[in-house]
């Protein structure tokens, strides 16, 4: 029996997948944090029934995939019985970890709730360098104990690398390790700046010629691998000429539930000004995903402006990042600087140029660190 | 890795891949770590005989008869499509 919804022509496609950032408590305190400055706390949390209805409308919704995120998700007492529940509606799996809370029992639970894949992410391959970024002592050594036992219990393994100015030289031995622990998939992915990565954005950004080396590192890495190890490689878009296709656009692919259960169409989504970003206790996924302003206000090209609108390009890139417009520029709706046809695209060189001296030092995302909301 | 063209060469999804039926879409869907891929009908009609015990050369011969149709052709076909989705990891030949 389907359970689709009957939709109007023209209506955008259902969301492949659903992020559930189920909590933004984490041991690690890596400067490039994808979460936002604003860090919830425990207090605001969805409870375990709000996930769940969550996840029967992700499903009912035409979601696929749903992650486990956050912070770290295992921070949530009831990760197990939700890994259960999303299962149980034929969800694909995926734990996206920092995998310093993940012991053999704990792995075990979450195996026979029917996680398919884990994600842990290593912050380089050097354990003084690793654990600096972390601002934990010890992590990078229980990831590698993590990631064997993942291994051994027979889950899919992905390796998540982030990529910035003090790691960038060991992109060879990334793969190497990945390729070690039996990893059928490594991310190498260089910092997004946005949040966390923006504010340290002079501390991370890679030079040009660090750059092309990983890029050449990756390139050669795919074809001796081939078959056996996906590689997901991400650029900066400090130096590129066209934006990325960010989230392949907004309201697309992709719905992301914060903690507290605001939907949105990215991680960063709360950095935007004078958006209503609405909350999954007041609305169902599918009235979120089709009719909500928020997730229409950049959907599509009717909102670009030029050169976007005229851009051959459009509906490949989908005018970029919109979070990174308005942090760079200010207006959320102008076209995103890492494009070379903006007229904001000075700005990406003069970072560059504003990042060459010696880093400074890390602001660590941490509470005591974060904006107040 | 042994090669699509080789006819004993049993093909099963990599680990962590799954291909199901999806209600919503009314459609086969291949879910992978992070990934998915939406396979036209060719490529369902062969996926849904990966099953890790099948031959690539039974599984050619089950759709020959099935669709009446020259077995090199069909060869051919499930030869480049198996080959495709193992260089993107999605199978294990």
């Amino acid at each position: 029996m389907s359970t689709a919804h009957p939709r109007a022509a023209g209506a955008p496609e259902p969301p492949l997948a659903v992020l559930l950032e189920v909590t933004h408590r984490c041991p690690l305190q890596c400067p490039y944090c994808s979460n936002p400055l604003a860090l919830e706390r425990a207090s605001a949390e969805l409870e375990t029934a709000d996930w769940q209805r969550v996840i029967d409308q992700a499903a009912a919704l035409g979601a696929l995939q749903v992650h486990f995120s956050g912070g770290e998700p295992m921070s949530r007492k009831d990760l197990v019985p939700l890994v259960r529940h999303a299962t149980q509606r034929q969800l694909y799996t995926n734990l996206i970890t920092s995998a310093v809370l993940l012991d053999e029992v704990r792995l075990g639970e979450l195996k026979d709730a029917g996680l398919e894949h884990v994600q842990i992410s290593f912050q380089d391959t050097q354990a003084q360098g690793a654990d600096h970024i972390a601002g934990l002592a010890g992590a990078h050594q229980r990831k590698l104990e993590a990631a064997r036992l993942v291994k051994a219990a027979g889950l899919a393994l992905t390796l998540n690398f982030v990529i910035h100015r003090h790691n960038a030289e060991r992109a060879a031995a990334m793969v190497a390790l990945g390729a070690a622990l039996g990893a059928g998939r490594i991310e190498m992915a260089h910092t997004q700046y946005y949040g966390w990565g923006l504010r340290n954005r002079d501390a991370l950004l890679p030079s040009r010629a660090q750059l092309d080396a990983v890029t050449a590192v990756v390139e050669a890495a795919r074809t001796e691998h081939q078959g056996r190890l996906v590689i997901d490689y991400v650029v900066p878009d400090y130096y590129a000429h066209r934006p990325k296709a960010c989230m392949s656009g907004w309201g697309r692919r992709f719905m992301n539930i914060s903690p507290s259960g605001r939907a949105l169409p990215c991680h960063a989504a709360e950095t935007l000004p004078g958006m209503d970003f609405p909350s999954v206790r007041e609305h169902s996924l599918q009235d979120i995903w089709y009719e909500s302003p928020a997730f229409q206000r950049f959907r599509g090209t009717q909102w670009m402006p030029d050169p976007c609108r005229s851009c051959e390009r459009r509906e490949l890139d989908w005018g970029g990042c919109r979070c990174q417009a308005f942090a760079l520029t200010g207006d959320a709706a102008r076209t995103d600087p890492a494009c070379a046809l903006s007229a904001d695209h000075p700005l990406m060189a003069a970072a560059v140029r504003a990042a060459a001296g010696p880093p400074p030092p890390f602001a660590y995302r941490r509470y005591s660190e974060a904006s107040a909301r | 890795m042994s090669a699509a063209g080789q006819d004993t060469a049993v093909p099963r999804l990599a680990p962590g891949v799954k291909f199901r039926f999806d209600e919503v879409r009314q459609a086969w869907v291949l879910l992978a770590p992070e990934r998915l891929f939406l396979p036209d009908e060719q490529a369902v009609e062969i996926l849904k005989l990966v099953d890790g015990a099948r031959s690539v050369a039974a599984i050619v011969a089950d759709l020959a008869e099935r669709f009446e149709a020259p077995p090199e052709l069909i060869a051919g076909d499930v030869g480049a499509m198996l080959q495709d989705l193992a260089g993107k990891g999605a199978i294990r030949l």
